[in-house]
C-alpha cells in the first residue's frame, strides 16, 4: 500500500484524464491500469458549461479520488486562484500544482512553485508539486508542508525516461519519510519500472498511454511494469559491478587445471 | 453594466453571481467562478454583487494529465 497525505492507495499508478481518443477509451484505459487517482484540470468553457457536466460525470462513474492540477499557470497568483476553484469545482483540498516557468520545456518555475505552495499549504491544501528533480527545490517544498513530492523524469509529453537517475536516487535517499511519485516524462512501461526500481513510491502517467495506438492495453502494461518495479525494489536489488562474477560453481569445472 | 467574463469583455444586466450565470446559459452547469481572483463559493453566489469591470471567470472540469 502507498500513502498520500494519509490516505491508503493499493495502486502505484497514477493516471491523466487527457488527451484520449475517444471518452469510452478513457474510461477504458483507466479501468485497465488499475489507477485509483485520476487527474483533471479546469478550464473557461463557453458552450454553458455542458461539455464540462459530460467529462466530470464520466470521471465520477469511475469512483476513483481525483487530483486536480494547475497546468498552465504561469504565476503564483495565477496557480493559487485556479488551486481555489478547484477545490470549489471538485470538492477535494488535494492540488497537484503546476507553476510553468518555460513554454518550450514546460520546466516548472521552482521559485513560484515554493511561494504558491507555502501559501496553499497554509489555507489547508494538500500541494501535489510538480518539480524538477532538484534535492534543495525538494526539500523547501517539504519545509513548506508538502508530504508528496513530484519531480519529473524528463520534459512532459517527452517519453524520455529518466534522464537524471543519480538525482531521483538522491530525492529517495534524502527524503525516504516524503511520498515521492515521477510525474512526467515516461514513455514505456521499463521506465516506470526503473522509477519504482529507485524506491519511488509511484508514478504519473498520461501521454505514453493515451497517445498508444492501443491505449487500454498500454495501460495494462504500465500496471503490470510498475507492480514489478515495485517488487524489485522490496526484494532488494543487487549492486552492479565492473567485472564478471560467475554464476555457475567453479569449484569442479572439468579438465580444470592449475596453470603455473 | 460591461464586465470581463474568461478574458472577454461582455455587456451583461445581472448584477449578481447567480443571475449573471443564469443570463449566460451556466445555470445547473457544474462550474466555479472567481470575481477579481477571488472564489465565489457556490453558496455566496445570490450574494455577491458584480460591479462595472469586474474580472470573472467561470470554469468547467476538464481533461488533464
Amino acid at each position: 500500500m502507498v500513502n498520500f497525505c494519509g490516505k491508503e492507495f493499493s495502486s502505484r499508478l497514477l493516471i491523466g484524464s487527457a488527451l484520449y481518443e475517444s471518452p469510452a477509451i478513457m474510461q477504458d484505459a483507466i479501468r485497465a491500469s488499475g489507477a485509483q487517482i485520476v487527474t483533471v484540470s479546469l478550464r473557461r468553457e463557453t458552450a454553458g458549461g455542458k461539455a464540462g457536466d459530460v467529462f466530470w460525470s464520466l470521471i465520477r462513474d469511475l469512483g476513483v479520488t481525483v487530483l486536480p492540477n494547475t497546468a498552465g499557470c504561469r504565476t503564483v497568483r495565477e496557480a493559487v486562484t485556479t488551486a481555489k476553484l478547484a477545490r470549489e469545482l471538485f470538492g477535494t483540498n488535494w492540488i497537484k500544482l503546476e507553476v510553468i516557468g518555460d513554454n518550450d520545456t514546460l520546466q516548472p518555475d521552482v521559485v513560484g512553485l515554493v511561494e504558491a505552495a507555502t501559501e496553499l499549504v497554509n489555507d489547508g491544501f494538500e500541494v501535489f508539486p510538480y518539480c524538477t528533480e532538484d534535492l534543495s527545490v525538494a526539500m523547501r517544498l517539504v519545509d513548506a508542508g508538502c508530504r508528496v513530492v513530484m519531480p519529473w523524469a524528463a520534459p512532459i509529453g517527452s517519453a524520455r525516461g529518466i534522464t537524471n537517475r543519480d538525482a531521483l536516487k538522491l530525492l529517495r535517499d534524502r527524503l525516504p519519510d516524503i511520498t515521492l511519485v515521477v510525474d512526467a516524462g515516461l514513455g514505456a512501461p521499463s521506465h516506470a519500472a526503473a522509477a519504482l526500481e529507485l524506491g519511488f513510491d509511484a508514478v504519473l502517467l498520461n501521454t505514453a498511454i493515451a497517445k498508444a495506438a492501443d491505449a487500454v492495453a498500454m495501460a495494462g502494461a504500465f500496471k503490470l511494469a510498475v507492480e514489478a518495479g515495485r517488487i524489485a525494489y522490496e526484494s532488494g536489488l543487487m549492486d552492479a559491478r565492473d567485472f564478471a562474477s560467475p554464476s555457475t560453481p567453479v569449484i569442479g569445472t572439468p579438465f580444470w587445471h592449475a596453470v603455473s | 453594466m460591461r464586465v470581463i467574463v474568461n478574458g472577454e469583455h461582455t455587456e451583461v444586466a445581472a448584477g449578481r453571481v447567480d443571475a449573471l450565470l443564469s443570463e449566460l446559459d451556466y445555470a445547473g452547469s457544474h462550474v466555479a467562478v472567481a470575481v477579481n481572483f477571488e472564489v465565489v463559493p457556490r453558496t455566496k453566489w445570490a450574494d455577491t454583487a458584480l460591479n462595472s469591470g469586474d474580472e470573472i471567470e467561470i470554469i468547467t472540469p476538464r481533461q488533464g494529465g
